[in-house]
């Protein structure tokens, strides 16, 4: 019984008895969710459009950031130096295009899913030759963006909201807005969305397939720039960051890999999931729940809904 | 010229079905055989065994167990490390709650254990397919090291969280622990990657592996041929962690000789993802080809500027390796999505028909 009520019932005592925590924890994980929901933003983009699963999202993550830090540390000042960052990676963009997806065309997902693997250990190889292993310090003062928290008075405790992860929500939103009319509304965003129906039918009408990876691989590049430059501050750019590419899987499967607000939303339900689970609950069997608590829920939702929250459906034909 | 099978008659289905059908095939793997038996002991030193036949050895099992899961019945799994550490850690602890019973009998029980733990994680298999289940599969990764590393009983309570292998003896020679020569090691690892091949050969020849590939290419037209979906998944799912778990066993007890949790990370399950797909999806040979080009390619790339005399820091080497081997899948799938496996038949059917193109 004690084990039921340590499970069931304290957790909540817990939370009803100090709601200033338990508000904390909560946008803790809201803050993290939305960090997450922009790596899978980046996955969302290349599948929509190219129905290649990304695996490189989280080194370019590392990539753009340590291409900024370096680039300002050579001397450049820090505007120039993320013009310049967004320069490199558009000729990522390019290159990938060039040299991996245009001659792995019409190949299976699974082959095109192992060409990004190479691709990620060229780019830890790269960037670790380029900028060295350790440690970057993000320059977060150079590119204006704020520091320090606000508190508010809360349920009789405080609470206090970091700037910068006010910031990040913003930035986020407004990403997210402009991608959603990006996709929508424009000419390109309709080709986009054409390509991920059928890269076949999609040429017939006179889509350049090229052209449209390459805008893919930029957005997405751009995506991972500003996700570096968020996650760089809150921390630092290291290449440990990549690791956090697998927590946007849970975040995808989720959401659906074909969803951009599924990504934010199914983001949001990981982050702020992960951190009231190892709050509470992971006391109860030794902590650490944080590293695979996001794949069992992902796990449960998947269950009821195979194809994620916000998935299109999945229709099989023999 | 030497390969061809001109003058060999089939005159029954049992002998045009076999998996060495031309008498060159035969000698081939006879060759294969006698090399790894009788001339590499011979040949080799301590070094080259334990450095790079043994893990060689360890890795090939390991992909012909993802093999069996991903390239014959199509489902996509990125948790081979971690039942691999299953088997690690259910042959630690049999054999040191029961040390008097032989060690290869451990061996083959922790894949018991492993497969066990496989079913499990395999049951979202029925309902969810494709990156989907590749995630499934990953909550079983992340979850298992976790239990590696926060249940102390699993490594005794041993204070560096780590688990180190006693010394085990087969006929009153050691295999296992500080004191087992290369040599010893190497043939029993040899002689279970044999036999254990030679099963997976005969599964996959035969009704289960049929049913499996039944379900790779198509799983709804399976399902109404008479396949039960169910039973053949969990059957590939437990099969598959079964050779990955006597693999982690042979890692950690023959190899290693003691390992931390960390060696079952992520990046090991990619590892072998990698070396079954450049190796060829659904191919048994090619799971030994990607094993000795993943795993070589970067002892070989370290150790070349020294050869040819250069002198680059050890850190830029790591850095250059890593490039290398990126590139080179790359380019690898660009020039054979298929894996090595088909670049293998394809030179045997130039062989066939040389000096003709044709």
């Amino acid at each position: 019984m004690d084990i039921l009520y340590s499970i069931f019932i304290d957790p909540f005592v817990q939370m009803g008895s100090a709601p200033d925590l338990l508000v904390q924890t909560l946008w803790e994980g809201l803050v993290s969710g939305v960090l997450y929901a922009l790596i899978a933003l980046g996955f969302v983009l290349i599948f929509k459009a190219s129905g290649v699963f990304n695996f490189a999202q989280g080194i370019m993550v590392v990539f753009a950031a340590l291409t900024l830090v370096g680039l300002y540390e050579a001397g450049v000042p820090a505007i120039l130096a993320l013009i310049l960052t967004i320069a490199v990676m558009f000729l990522l963009a390019v290159g990938v295009e060039r040299l991996v997806l245009r001659p792995l065309v019409n190949q299976p997902d699974i082959i095109l899913f192992m060409a990004t693997f190479g691709l990620t250990y060229f780019l830890i190889g790269f960037g670790e030759l380029v900028f060295g292993g350790n440690p970057k310090v993000m320059i977060t003062d150079e590119l204006y963006l704020p520091r320090g928290s606000v508190e508010f008075e809360m349920f009789g405790g405080f609470v206090s909201l970091q700037k910068i992860d006010i910031t990040a929500a913003i930035i986020a939103s407004v990403m997210v807005a402009a991608l959603a009319v990006f996709f929508q509304k424009t000419r390109i965003g309709r080709a986009l969305r054409a390509v991920a129906d059928s890269h076949k039918a999609a040429l017939s009408v006179g889509i350049s397939l090229n052209q449209i990876w390459i805008i893919v691989w930029f957005t997405a590049g751009i995506v991972a720039l500003a996700t570096g430059i968020m996650w760089g501050a809150r921390s630092e750019v290291s290449f440990a960051l990549q690791i956090i590419a697998l927590k946007a899987l849970p975040v995808l499967i989720l959401g659906g890999f074909t969803s951009v607000p599924g990504a934010i939303v199914g983001g949001l339900i990981i982050g702020v999931g992960e951190k009231l689970g190892e709050f509470y609950w992971g006391p109860l069997v030794g902590s650490g729940i944080e590293s695979w608590l996001a794949y069992v829920i992902a796990l449960g939702f998947l269950l009821f809904r195979p194809q994620g929250l916000f998935g299109e459906r999945i229709i099989e034909r023999i | 010229m030497f390969y061809r099978e001109a003058g060999q008659f089939k005159t029954n289905y049992a002998a045009d079905m076999a998996v060495f059908p031309i008498l060159q095939d035969k000698i081939g793997i006879a060759i294969i055989l006698a090399l790894a038996l009788v001339v590499i002991p011979l040949v080799g030193n301590a070094f080259f065994l334990s450095v790079v036949m043994i893990p060689f050895l360890v890795f090939a099992l390991a992909s012909i167990g993802l093999n069996l899961l991903t390239g014959y019945t199509g489902l996509l799994s990125l948790g081979t490390a971690g039942f691999m550490g299953v088997g690690a850690f259910a042959c630690y602890k049999l054999t040191t709650i029961f040390p008097e019973v032989n060690i290869i009998v451990w061996i083959f029980a922790s894949g018991l254990f492993s497969a066990a733990v496989g079913v499990f994680f395999g049951l979202p298999s029925l309902r969810i397919k494709g990156f989907y289940l590749a995630v499934a599969t990953l909550a079983a990764q992340f979850f298992l090291q976790w239990c590696f590393i926060r249940i102390p009983w699993l490594y005794n309570y041993n204070v560096s969280g780590a688990i180190e292998v006693p010394t085990r003896t087969l006929f009153g020679i050691p295999v296992t622990g500080p004191n087992a020569s290369p040599e010893m090691r190497y043939y029993v690892v040899l002689g279970l990657v044999i036999l254990l091949t030679w099963i997976a050969s005969n599964l996959v020849h035969g009704r289960i592996g049929r049913s499996w590939m039944a379900v790779r290419d198509m799983d709804i037209a399976a399902e109404l041929m008479g396949i039960k979906l169910l039973p053949t998944k969990l059957l590939a799912f437990a099969v598959s962690s079964f050779y990955c778990g006597v693999a982690g066993a042979l890692m950690v007890f023959l190899w290693y000789g003691g390992a931390e949790p960390e060696v079952f990370s992520i990046n090991q399950s990619f590892l072998i993802l990698f070396m079954v797909i450049i190796g060829g999806l659904g191919s048994l040979i090619g799971s030994f080809f990607g094993a000795a080009l993943i795993y070589i390619l970067p002892i070989v790339l370290r150790g070349a500027p020294s050869l040819v005399g250069l002198d680059i820091g050890a850190a830029t080497v790591e850095h250059l390796t890593f490039m290398i081997v990126g590139a080179l899948i790359i380019v690898f799938l660009i020039v054979e999505p298929h894996g090595l496996a088909r670049l293998w038949q394809t030179g045997k059917q130039k062989l066939r028909v040389w000096p003709f193109p044709y």
